[in-house]
């Protein structure tokens, strides 16, 4: 296996990856890479990331075996890693943190940061708030009217946030929108992205803040099984943060690794946000990748029920390691991933959170593929509350 | 290094170099847009390909690409628009601006066989740095085609020296931070940049990004070899696009008249 040369020094995963921005904003990605480089080997600074997620975020989150559900499904068991229980409802801010601190330690006064769902714009807003920054959070005019409460959480934590009316008034518009105003405002601005996309070192930074959950999830599971490493480890991938930092140490050792993607109302119709199993090599935000779009190279707009996952790109690694077949990436329909969150409800007593709910889908069916002797497991990226409004739209006439 | 680019070098005018987008409001607005730009004495022609994301571009050019969209022009289209312009007469150089997903997609190669069959001189590619551009450049040069480079006032100054010493057609140089768009203040500093980008330069030094008056075209005419006029320039054909449509003579003289009051008098 190659993958711990990746990525090289022109921040390449295999052909993956790279800088396409335009030239104002070069210099601030070389400025960022030689910060973070310097942060990261500062023992300092990762003693504080460290005391921060303890006794900010409330990690380590806890890996909680899933019995009554593993017992209702049948084959392996189920091991649940709880980013659900971060400060703010999920994974997002492990990377707000790591960011946030890297921008004081650069001496930025002002972040930017884009939004889908909300939950990155919240984690944004939150970090701003904790270190006295200012936030500015772009969020797509469609996906502002969609999450109503989480655009009321950005403002209450005193974030502001701008619509984004250009193209499709999505998450990749919001996006592009950040991008552009990072390119005006880059002396004095650092932009926080929210996912393992977008140009180097972007990628690798944001692995670097989540792989906490990997690690966490390596030293619980073997503790608990002497010594021994988990049979699969499923999460799913929206731009694929949540899923680089789990699979972060496993990568390297022989652990079957699996990126679940939203298949939409399936990945035979043209509703889905299946990048890796449907798109094909392109340029999305600043990064060579696999992509959703024409034979043109208009990029056109996924669709998932969960918002998290509705992006028509996927981070720079997450291609390589398809290309590679290091980790397996399979699809997992609203319908399946909506029914395994109604599973997770009853049988465990936790409502998780849409984009989750498609990597716990895809562990149910592999687990029954497994013996009983085996474990899965899943990254529990998020809670569900988040997504209470979207469940009571579709499912709310089976509870009344 | 071709003959329309020997003519465009060796001017010793102020040059004139406007940006319009392929396809805004139609292919055939498009050509008389051009030939009344070479009327009106630009000295070379930036053809924007629309694009569904355009990350360097603001509003205004996004609305023009949303158009161009809408008329179903994509990257092939617009270089074969060169082919025709070439017929109705048109002689300055014709740079292709596109970002670089459209020509991941067509191809590099076949952009370049497309590019010589059609009579395109350069290509621009906004999203595509220096640090990403080797194999492109060198396919470019290869094939006569000029790659045009841009530099920016955050362009470290050992990369703004080797850029600008490699540039071929012109150098791009970007006048204020942020997506193109119509500007009325300038960077600080501004003519310090330039000199350095001219010092080191062995072609024309343009400066671009937020024109859009007279006033500021000649704030910049003792540090530079030209100026590029986008975005005030496209919201000019964005207001007379039902007219455009309609009763293009008309439109055409309306845009013409612009031009006259927008120009310095000796680059016309
Ligand atoms: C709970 C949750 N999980 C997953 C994702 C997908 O992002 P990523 O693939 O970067 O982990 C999101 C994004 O908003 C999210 O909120």
């Amino acid at each position: 296996m190659t993958t711990a040369t990746v990525p090289d020094h022109r921040g390449r995963y295999g052909v993956f990856g790279g800088k396409y921005v335009p030239e104002t904003i070069m210099f601030a990605l070389e400025e960022l890479e030689a910060a973070f480089n310097e942060a990261i080997n500062d023992k300092e600074f990762n003693e504080l990331f460290q005391k921060e997620l303890a006794i900010y975020s409330g990690r380590p989150t806890p890996l909680t075996k899933a019995e009554r559900l593993s017992e209702t499904n049948g084959g392996a068991s189920i091991y649940l890693k709880r980013e659900d229980l971060n400060h703010t409802g999920a994974h997002k801010i492990n990377n707000a943190i790591g960011q946030a601190l890297l921008a004081v330690r650069m001496g930025k006064k002002k972040i930017i940061a884009e939004t889908g769902a909300g939950q990155h714009g919240v984690a944004a807003a939150t970090v701003a708030a904790k270190y006295g920054l200012s936030c500015k959070v772009y969020m797509g005019k469609e996906d502002i009217r969609r999450q109503a409460l989480n655009v009321f959480r950005m403002k209450l934590l005193g974030a502001e946030v701008i619509e984004v009316t250009s193209g499709s008034q999505t998450l990749k518009d919001a996006t592009n929108e950040a991008i552009r105003e990072w390119v005006a405002s880059v002396e004095d601005t650092f932009y926080l992205i929210g996912s393992a996309v977008g140009p180097y070192p972007y990628p690798k930074m944001v692995k670097q803040f989540q792989q906490v959950i990997g690690h966490e999830t390596q030293s619980q599971f073997t503790q608990e099984h002497g010594g021994k490493l988990p049979d699969a480890v499923v999460a799913c991938v929206g731009g694929g943060s949540n899923a680089i930092g789990m699979f972060a140490p496993f990568i390297e050792k022989d652990v079957p690794l699996f990126g679940v993607e939203a298949a939409g109302l399936g990945v035979d119709t043209d509703q889905h946000a299946a990048t890796l199993s449907k798109g094909s090599k392109g340029v999305i935000h600043g990064s060579l990748t696999k992509l959703l779009q024409t034979n043109e190279g208009q990029i056109t707009e996924p669709y998932s029920i969960s918002a998290g996952l509705d992006y028509p790109g996927i981070g720079p690694e997450h291609a390589y390691l398809h290309e590679t077949e290091r980790v397996k990436y399979e699809a997992v329909t609203d319908k399946e991933a909506l029914e395994a969150l109604k599973q997770l409800c009853v049988t465990e007593g936790i409502l998780c959170a849409l984009e989750s709910a498609h990597a716990v889908a895809y562990s149910l069916t592999l687990a029954r593929s497994m013996n009983k002797d085996q474990a899965v497991v899943v990254c529990l990226s998020g809670r569900g509350d988040k997504d209470v409004h979207t469940l009571m739209d579709k499912e709310g006439g089976e509870y009344r | 290094m071709n003959k329309r680019w020997e003519v465009f070098q060796n001017s010793s005018d102020y040059r004139f170099v406007p940006y319009i987008m392929a396809g805004d409001p139609s292919e055939e607005a498009t050509i008389e847009l051009s030939l009344a730009l070479e009327e009106c004495g630009a000295a070379a022609l930036e053809l924007g390909v629309p694009y569904s994301d355009p990350l360097a571009d603001g509003p205004v050019i996004q609305r023009a690409g949303m158009r161009g969209l809408a008329q179903k022009v994509n990257l092939e289209k617009t270089i074969e628009l060169v082919s025709t312009l070439r017929k109705r007469g048109l002689e300055i150089p014709v740079i292709i601006f596109t970002y670089y997903n459209l020509l991941l997609q067509l191809g590099e190669n076949r952009f370049l066989q497309l590019a010589e069959e059609n009579g395109v001189d350069g290509i621009l590619v906004p999203d595509l740095p220096y640090e990403e551009s080797g194999y492109l450049q060198e396919m470019c040069s290869q094939n006569n085609l000029a790659l045009i480079s841009l530099v920016s006032p955050t362009t470290r100054e050992e990369k703004l020296v080797k850029i600008s010493s490699e540039a071929e057609g012109f150098l791009y140089c970007i006048s204020s931070l942020g997506v193109t768009g119509i500007r009325s203040e300038f960077r600080d500093g501004l003519d310090e940049f330039l000199r350095a980008a001219k010092a080191n330069s062995h072609v024309p030094v343009l400066v671009g990004f937020g024109l859009s008056q007279r006033e500021q075209i000649h704030q910049f005419e003792n540090s530079s070899d030209g100026f590029i006029i986008g975005s005030a320039i496209v919201k000019k054909i964005e207001e007379l696009e039902d007219e455009l449509l309609t009763n293009r003579e008309e439109a055409i003289k309306t845009f013409k008249a612009y031009l006259e009051s927008l120009l310095p008098v000796y680059s016309r």
